[in-house]
């Protein structure tokens, strides 16, 4: 008994030995920059060569959140690519660890630190006061007095949220449709805006009188999170049983619970949002009539472009139809079911946006 | 490890065999040092899962049969975690910015289970003596010598009058606890959102919710200020939870209302008879642990972060739950599972950040452990321990004992 005790310690304690020491002469695995891999995109390696780098400190969702976590870090990997530089990322499990990533990013050397959301907004304001020479990017966050070494990087995304509302309006056959958000804050009521305004625009052009549930523009349906897809599944079933036929979710991963009821029940179209849900979720893809782009891979990227290679601090990006910055998907599947006519009215009423003849914000 | 780590207890029978290793010595006394030794196999059998899982991580090497890069990966994950809580000024202030609110939380589970009760609600008893610290520390302007006391003392007031409601529904309405302190936990969420968008918290210009920011004169000064690098952000919230630790050991051991939660704890009906009251112990029990968890909270937002948001609490009034398990609910037993927790925090952001392996993993290891340590009979059949004598079992009784 004692023997097979004694052999049972040395063997583990040989394991645990073996584990770490490992072996030090295949010590620089190869580190190709990342392939195109949006499944699991983690930090890549050490930086690859002396080409700088690009460091992005997520918020809570972390970096595989088929949202703007994730199109943030593809945008990063995109711009390393291009531009020589290495691409790194740290998730927060909480609210508490912005401060710590922010930390070690700074120390490591990072040549741009992208933050990602509002949640960060403090944080990253703090890290660049005590680190005057760390150059920063915000998304989504403005500053009421702008920080010299802090880009922000803003969208206006009630403009593409317009165009969806027109289409939805557009696209219903019961004369309803319906929006709803995660949480009632502003970056998510922006887009219910712009569905709702675009809604009533397509009412007061064609003379008709669909309904847009789930926001009256100070109170409407929320999920109350951005995590439970039952909820998102709840959501889409009252939805449905009030007539609507089209539905777009501004609540990250609780839109997917609904794009899942959608698949299930089948009749109801979903308007995806940040990404292309299509692409990105392709097991509801039937269901996507299209998704409300945020490309905040094109503005890390333009972040990426201006700091990094340019070595311009600062300043403010806003990401618009103009600039593709914002936009729609494409129709994908459903591009047969939308008449050519209402295709037209919205490349039309894109321009006239762009040309500021008409404003989203009713 | 040396002996002094494991001195046997009066009484203690060993084996006089000299010839054998530390690790028989170890063994030997087992049962004596359930305490000692079965949370470090524990740990230890959490690093050996640990290496698998980091391995299966890294899937593109797995497929490649990169073993030797695996293993540079596992190698350097391992290090990574104790220089990334011990190796200079920053990793230690990391640890203990992790370990406070882990520990005061964990003092809040701890007092109920010594009272044969499970407290389940210390997120919500922090997140409202938080919501308590913050009012004070930003609608005051100084002088600090006042303010932070007040602000201190709010978050505890607000987390023990939190921790009544299930004190309560329980003495007087047999509401089972667990039940009651998670809804309280909900409501305690949604009470917070709430707060924070009214106009007497929300910060001017800001639509989501977020409180205004703590006073610098509010905010709780810094262990180690005096350096002047920022970046160290230990505070002296650390030290009140020392402080607790203390309390809760000069509590339970030298009063008579210590002595009688414990008599409650070990024996309901026992205690009853004896004379004590169990729904004053009820009562008392977890208004002390809402003081608890109300002093995390304190220390988060005054402290550590120096304004509210939602998620302020994170997951740490459940991380405790883990923290007094594998401290048995004992105050140093309390301190040393804080201080691993916060240690494997501190050192996972590091791994993250050397090697690329998800900050995840320190949850899965975390997780095995109390997995582990809930299943000692487990344990000591994977490492062939004798089980002699009574042994702790899992059973939620022993975990107050």
């Amino acid at each position: 008994m004692n023997k097979s005790k004694k052999l049972l310690a040395l063997g583990l304690i040989a394991a645990l030995g073996f584990a770490a020491c490992g072996s030090d002469d295949e010590a620089s695995p190869a580190t190709e920059a990342p392939a195109p891999d949006t499944e699991a995109p983690e930090a890549t390696d050490p930086p690859a060569g002396d080409g700088g780098s690009i460091c992005e400190v997520t918020d809570v969702g972390g970096v595989d959140d088929k949202g703007f976590n994730q199109i943030a870090f593809e945008g990063a990997q995109r711009a390393a690519a291009d531009f020589g530089l290495s691409a790194e990322v740290l998730e927060s499990a909480s609210d508490a660890d912005y401060a710590t990533n922010i930390q070690s990013f700074i120390e490591k050397g990072c040549d741009l630190i992208v933050t990602v959301g509002f949640l960060l907004g403090d944080a990253t304001a703090e890290a660049a006061g005590n680190n005057p020479d760390q150059q920063f990017a915000i998304i989504d966050f403005g500053y009421e007095e702008p920080i010299p070494n802090v880009l922000t990087l803003n969208f206006d995304t009630a403009q593409p949220s317009f165009l969806a509302g027109y289409l939805a309006a557009g696209m219903t056959s019961t004369g309803t449709v319906a929006t709803y958000g995660g949480i009632n804050i502003p970056p998510v009521t922006v887009f219910m805006d712009g569905f709702v305004n675009g809604v009533a625009h397509y009412n007061e052009v064609k003379g008709t009188e669909v309904i847009a549930l789930g926001w009256d523009g100070s109170e409407g349906t929320f999920a109350g999170n951005f995590e439970n897809l039952d909820d998102g599944k709840n959501i889409a079933s009252s939805f449905a049983d009030e007539g609507a036929d089209i539905i777009f979710p501004v609540a990250g991963p609780v839109g997917l619970g609904s794009s899942a009821f959608a698949t299930e029940t089948g009749g109801i179209r979903i308007i995806g949002v940040d990404n292309d849900l299509y692409e990105s979720n392709p097991a509801d893809a039937a269901v996507y009539l299209t998704s409300v782009l945020k490309k905040i891979d094109e503005a890390v990227y333009a972040a990426a472009d201006q700091v990094v290679v340019n070595g311009e601090g600062g300043g403010s990006y806003v990401g618009t139809l103009e600039n593709d910055g914002v936009g729609l998907s494409s129709y994908h599947d459903q591009d047969g079911d939308v008449p050519q006519e209402l295709k037209d009215e919205i490349e039309a009423l894109k321009g006239e946006i762009i040309a500021g003849n008409i404003s989203v914000t009713g | 490890m040396t002996d002094t780590a494991t001195a046997p207890a009066p009484g203690d029978a060993t084996p006089d065999d000299a010839s054998g290793g530390l690790v028989r010595r170890l063994l030997a006394r087992i049962d004596t040092t359930n305490a000692v030794v079965l949370p470090l196999l524990a740990f230890i059998s959490a690093l050996v899962i640990g290496t698998v899982v980091i391995a299966l991580s890294d899937i593109d090497k797995l497929k490649e049969g990169d073993i030797g890069g695996i293993l540079t990966t596992i190698k350097d994950a391992y290090l990574a975690l104790p220089k990334g809580a011990f190796d200079g000024w920053r990793p230690l202030n990391e640890t203990i910015v992790a370990t406070t609110p882990l520990l005061l939380a964990g003092l809040a589970v701890a007092i109920t289970f010594k009272a044969g009760l499970f407290n389940i609600g210390g997120t919500g008893q922090m997140l409202m003596g938080g919501m308590g610290a913050v009012w004070v520390g930003f609608t005051m302007n100084g002088p600090g010598i006042l303010q932070v006391p007040l602000g201190i003392l709010a978050g505890m007031v607000c987390g023990m009058l939190w921790g009544i409601v299930p004190g309560l529904l329980k003495a007087r309405a047999g509401v089972h606890e667990v039940i009651s302190t998670i809804m309280m936990n909900f409501i305690a969420a949604s009470l917070v959102l709430y707060i924070l968008k009214t106009d007497a918290f929300v910060r001017e210009g800001r639509n989501d919710p977020i409180s205004k920011l703590v006073t610098p004169e509010g905010r709780l000064p810094r262990l180690f200020g005096y350096l002047d690098r920022p970046e160290l952000r230990a505070h002296i919230g650390f030290l009140i939870a020392i402080a607790a630790a203390l309390f809760f050991w000069w509590l339970l051991e030298r009063t008579t209302i210590g002595f009688e939660i414990r008599a409650q704890g070990a024996n309901s009906s026992a205690a009853r008879y004896a004379g004590m009251r169990p729904g004053l112990l009820i009562m008392t029990s977890f208004v002390i642990a809402g003081g608890f968890a109300g002093l995390a909270g304190a220390s988060e937002v005054l402290g550590t972060q120096g304004r509210a948001t939602q998620g302020f609490a994170g997951d740490i009034g459940f991380d405790a739950i883990a923290v007094a398990l594998l401290g048995r609910s004992s105050p140093s037993g309390t301190a040393l599972a804080a201080l691993l927790f916060g240690a494997l925090q501190a050192g996972g952001q590091k791994m993250q950040v050397d090697t690329g392996v998800p900050v995840d993993l320190v949850l899965i290891l975390r997780a095995l452990i109390v997995l582990f340590i809930a299943a000692p009979l487990l344990m000591k059949a994977i490492w062939r321990i004798k089980a002699e004598g009574a042994i702790a079992g899992p059973s939620f009784g022993g975990w107050g004992s």
